[in-house]
């Protein structure tokens, strides 16, 4: 596994850990359909939130959610609507999250989660 | 998060409006959006605000940042808000504090490096300001001797982005950078050409001190080398030093077209003398996008001169009937109409024919009849009839170089102080009135009770109406003339002769 990988598998983690604790629940983690793939899918009381995470494992090169790009989001869009159409049981509003980790090789890791970013 | 807010000013012609920047930080993805109808240079802002901001130290939050600019409802155009923009956002980001800069109204450009970059128009825009109630104004360090010509508001000059959020409460150690400054105004020799080096014309003189002290507008017709272009460029060495607000308004215009104005006020009255290839916008004003003065504007207070006038477009001269009916230039676009300032004194100049020598008494002319009607015809009625003197120069002699060098010459200053004498009599006859000039008075009122001339002082004029040698129009600019003559010459109401020599002034073209 490339080392970007790894950082991303590692970040997820993080960020997942930080949902829970704020209070959400994991409903599942990256779901994958045709249209690719959506890192976390969670829980908080009636809502059902997607979760885009990004992680970096510095701001070298801009802070991980300027990495966010529009395409991006759309992209996120669609996969949470294939979501719905694979799990017809689930219901209530959607929204859509995204979550930054900078997650340096040593040192204090940083997270942020940005609420209903499109 | 939070909001920033403070002003800047958008002009428009030569007012200014204030506007409010609002900047809203926002828990969205990193981004920057600007609303408020921008054009395309102050959308540009959002870049060199987040580069400025990086690059000094301060940098924007990794958030959603929309700036306002309101009211929404009015184009703003330039790059002149950068530095409000900046300092509203990080007023929202709470890196400055917000009520500081609520009190201070922001202008100049950001560089991508966070210096501070002059800006065409300061005056203009600080002048709205003060109107506006502001107190405090930051300008860029390259602005300031300009924005401080502005009595009564307190110039705040900043080299780059990190001073301005230090002096509103930054917590940042002051870093010393090399200020963008204007480039020097190229030393020009300001002294005014002398009435004194014209030999021979004594009654050409007399007819710009005459228009000089009644601001009447003149067309000087006479074949080439009779000192036409000499005279036009004496004219505004005759006219009064301005008053305050007529300098402000002057240098107000520099400003605007991107010209120099320096560390202090020029009281004397401008001299503008576009070439005949000017295009209708270049003379009254225009452009895409920021509307911007015009040569006629630039004169205003002073002098517009039109050497080869026939030689204009005459769709170009035509332009000017507006202005030199109201003294304003307007200019109309369809989001928005800029009014310029546009009470210049009009000086035109024009051969007789096309080769020149028509009436020459030394030379021939070779122009069929035909040609030279069509020459001078070029100059539109409307337009000539709105000019008070009209004035025909000849060649000066060989005898009259010999006589003239015997007799002293008057000079400008001798000659600026019998104007300032004849506008002060004229200003006082007028006291009570809207007019201060005599060539602002309308005939109704000359003609009206307490100043209409006895008939056997207008006998000459009144012939001349009754054989339809002039028009009622004309009739009523002879009086004006003739007053101005009057006040020359310190008399208390204009008698015969300086009726007789009104007329004579009125009469130049006659082809």
């Amino acid at each position: 596994m490339a080392a970007k990988d790894a950082l991303g598998r590692r970040g997820e983690a993080i960020a997942a850990r930080h949902l829970v604790r704020a209070g959400l629940t994991i409903v599942e983690r990256n779901w994958r359909c045709v249209h690719g793939e959506i890192d976390l899918v969670a829980r908080d009381r009636e809502e059902l939130v997607f979760v885009e995470v990004k992680t970096r494992s510095s701001v070298a090169y801009g802070h991980p959610l300027e990495a966010i790009t529009p395409r991006k989001l759309a992209r996120l869009r669609r996969l949470a609507g294939a979501w719905c159409l694979a799990h017809p049981a689930e219901h209530g509003q959607i929204r859509i999250d995204a979550v930054a980790v900078i997650a340096p090789r040593t040192g204090e890791i940083e997270v942020e989660h940005l609420e209903r970013v499109f | 998060m939070g909001i920033g807010r403070t002003w800047s000013v958008s002009l428009l012609g030569l007012r200014g409006a204030v506007v409010e920047i609002e900047a809203d930080l926002s828990s969205g993805l990193p981004g920057f959006v600007l609303i408020g109808l921008p054009d395309a240079a102050l959308g540009e802002a959002k870049d060199r605000v987040r580069s400025a901001a990086t690059n000094s130290g301060c940098g924007l939050p990794a958030r959603k940042i929309t700036v306002n600019l309101s009211p929404a409802a009015l184009p703003k155009q330039g790059s002149g808000f950068d530095l409000a923009i900046a300092v509203a956002a990080l007023a929202a980001a709470e890196t400055v504090s917000t009520e500081s800069i609520g009190r201070v109204l922001h202008l100049g450009e950001l560089g991508l490096d966070g210096r501070l970059r002059p800006i065409d128009g300061i005056l203009p825009a600080v002048l709205a300001a003060s109107r506006a109630g502001f107190e405090t104004v930051m300008v860029p360090v390259g602005n300031a001797d300009e924005a401080a010509l502005v009595p009564g508001v307190r110039v705040i000059p900043v080299a780059s982005l990190r001073d301005a959020v230090i002096w509103h409460g930054g917590e940042f150690e002051p870093e010393v950078i090399e200020p963008i400054l204007r480039a020097a105004p190229p030393s020009v020799d300001d002294r005014e050409p002398d009435l004194s080096d014209i030999v021979g014309s004594a009654d050409a003189v007399e007819a710009m001190l005459v228009a000089a002290a009644g601001g009447h507008h003149v067309f000087l017709l006479g074949p080439p080398g009779a000192g036409k272009t000499m005279l036009a460029s004496r004219l505004p060495g005759l006219l009064p030093d301005l008053d305050a607000d007529a300098a402000l308004e002057v240098s107000s215009l520099r400003s605007l077209a991107g010209m120099p104005v320096g560390a202090a006020l020029s009281s004397r009255p401008p001299f503008e003398a576009p070439h005949h290839t000017a295009t209708a916008a270049s003379l009254v004003g225009g452009g895409s996008g920021q509307i911007r003065p015009g040569a006629a504007a630039r004169a205003s207070h002073g002098v517009l001169f039109l050497d080869e006038a026939p030689e204009f477009p005459s769709s170009v001269l035509d332009a000017l009937r507006q202005p030199l009916e109201s003294g304003v230039i307007s200019i109309h676009r369809a989001n928005a109409v800029a009014h310029f300032p546009g009470r210049f004194q009009l000086v035109m100049a024009a051969n007789p024919c096309p080769c020149g020598q028509y009436g020459a008494r030394d030379s021939e002319c070779t122009c069929p009849p035909h040609s030279r009607r069509r020459y001078v015809g070029r100059l539109s009625g409307p337009l000539l009839d709105r000019i008070d003197i009209q004035f025909r120069v000849q060649r000066i002699t060989a005898a009259q170089l010999r006589m003239s060098s015997e007799s002293a010459q008057m000079t400008s200053a001798e000659a600026r102080a019998r104007v300032a004498a004849a506008r002060s009599v004229a200003a006082e006859r007028l006291a009570g009135t809207p007019w201060a000039l005599n060539s602002q008075v309308p005939g109704s009122w000359l003609r009206g009770p307490g100043v209409r001339l006895g008939a056997s002082v207008t006998a000459s004029l009144d012939r001349a109406l009754e054989r339809g040698g002039i028009t009622m129009r004309g009739y009523d600019r002879v009086l004006r003339v003739a007053w101005s003559i009057a006040d020359l010459a310190g008399a208390q109401r204009p008698d015969e002769e300086h009726v007789g020599q009104a007329l004579y002034l009125r009469r130049a073209i006659s082809t």
